[in-house]
């Protein structure tokens, strides 16, 4: 994981890409967002969304997992070349969450992220904030998932 | 059953709903599956961190909210999904034993343009733990379908 000052705005990361099976879709439903269309095959055709459809929050939580994973391998790979793994804060927030189109069953989403804004914290010296934007897109090339996500980066040098 | 239609969500005070239970093994089980770090998985490593001891994915704390959500009204109106959400804030952890209210509000509401037998919702949900602190706060549309023969 990348320090602060090693960000950079317009920084791009493929995460990798994630399918989603219709079982996975109705067990994540069934515990968390049992609306009709995200358990059924017939109730999806039937509703707007044309299909089975993965609930959004489901989506999101896919794309969380691909962020973690990234950041492990990035974190491990630091670790090789004999660097300092910076840790990550929590996240406060995201902001322009849009389930652009619906993720069906069977359909495979290749998440990125990309550096949108960085600044600095007065409050907290040690930190900075950083604003990076996660995209999920289809097999047909489709955005179908994205937000502005916000992270809290540590500083290499607090203060400098 | 009578399904909520858009006419039943007025501007002002929905509910409050809750509590909801979560437990240890939930957060454990969440976080294994999407959200792997540290102060999700592993009560040593996580009091080292900024959230100062173990604590539940910030996106299960979302998915709780959308089961309470669904509970409290979504299961029962003519909701045909939502577009996104406008904000979403991370303000306090979630912890494992946590009692989880919920207060809703309609903050707007307006007929879509594209789709005339629909309308456009915009709720305002806060999540509280049992002594009433303020875990997250979400502003996010659902497109709810109007009363039959409702038109214009």
């Amino acid at each position: 994981m990348r320090f602060y000052e090693d960000i950079e705005i317009g920084q791009r990361r493929e995460l990798g890409s994630f399918t989603f099976k219709a079982e996975d879709i109705k067990r994540f439903a069934r515990q968390f967002d049992p609306q009709r269309f995200h358990l059924s095959e017939e109730e999806g055709r039937n509703s707007l969304f044309g299909g089975l459809a993965a609930s959004g929050w489901h989506v999101a939580s896919v794309c969380m997992k691909m962020i973690v994973a990234d950041g492990q391998r990035a974190a491990s790979e630091a670790a090789a070349r004999g660097e300092t793994v910076a840790v990550w804060g929590p996240s406060p927030g995201f902001r322009e969450l849009r389930w652009s189109i619906p993720v069906l069953a069977g359909d495979t989403l290749s998440f990125a992220s990309e550096v949108e804004t960085r600044r600095t914290s007065d409050s907290r010296p040690e930190w900075g904030i950083v604003q990076i934007r996660n995209r999920g897109t289809n097999q047909h090339g489709e955005l179908a998932f994205s937000f502005l996500g916000t992270a809290f980066v540590p500083r290499r040098r607090p203060g400098a | 059953m009578m399904m909520l239609t858009f006419e039943d969500f007025p501007l002002g005070r929905l509910g409050t709903y809750g509590p909801r239970h979560v437990t240890r093994e939930e957060i454990l089980t969440f976080a294994a599956e999407f959200d792997p770090q540290p102060m999700h998985l592993d009560e040593e490593a996580a009091r080292k961190t900024m959230l100062n001891g173990l604590s539940g994915s910030g996106w299960h704390l979302c998915s709780l909210m959308m089961r309470m959500m669904f509970d409290a009204f979504i299961g029962r109106a003519a909701s045909l999904g939502s577009p996104g959400v406008n904000e979403l804030k991370w303000v306090a952890p979630l912890r494992s034993g946590d009692d989880l209210t919920l207060d809703v509000d309609v903050t707007e509401a307006r007929l879509s343009k594209s789709r005339p037998e629909t309308g456009i919702v915009t709720f305002r949900a806060v999540v509280r733990n049992a002594s009433g602190q303020v875990l997250c706060e979400m502003i996010s549309p659902i497109i709810i379908r109007r009363r039959e023969g409702a038109q214009g």
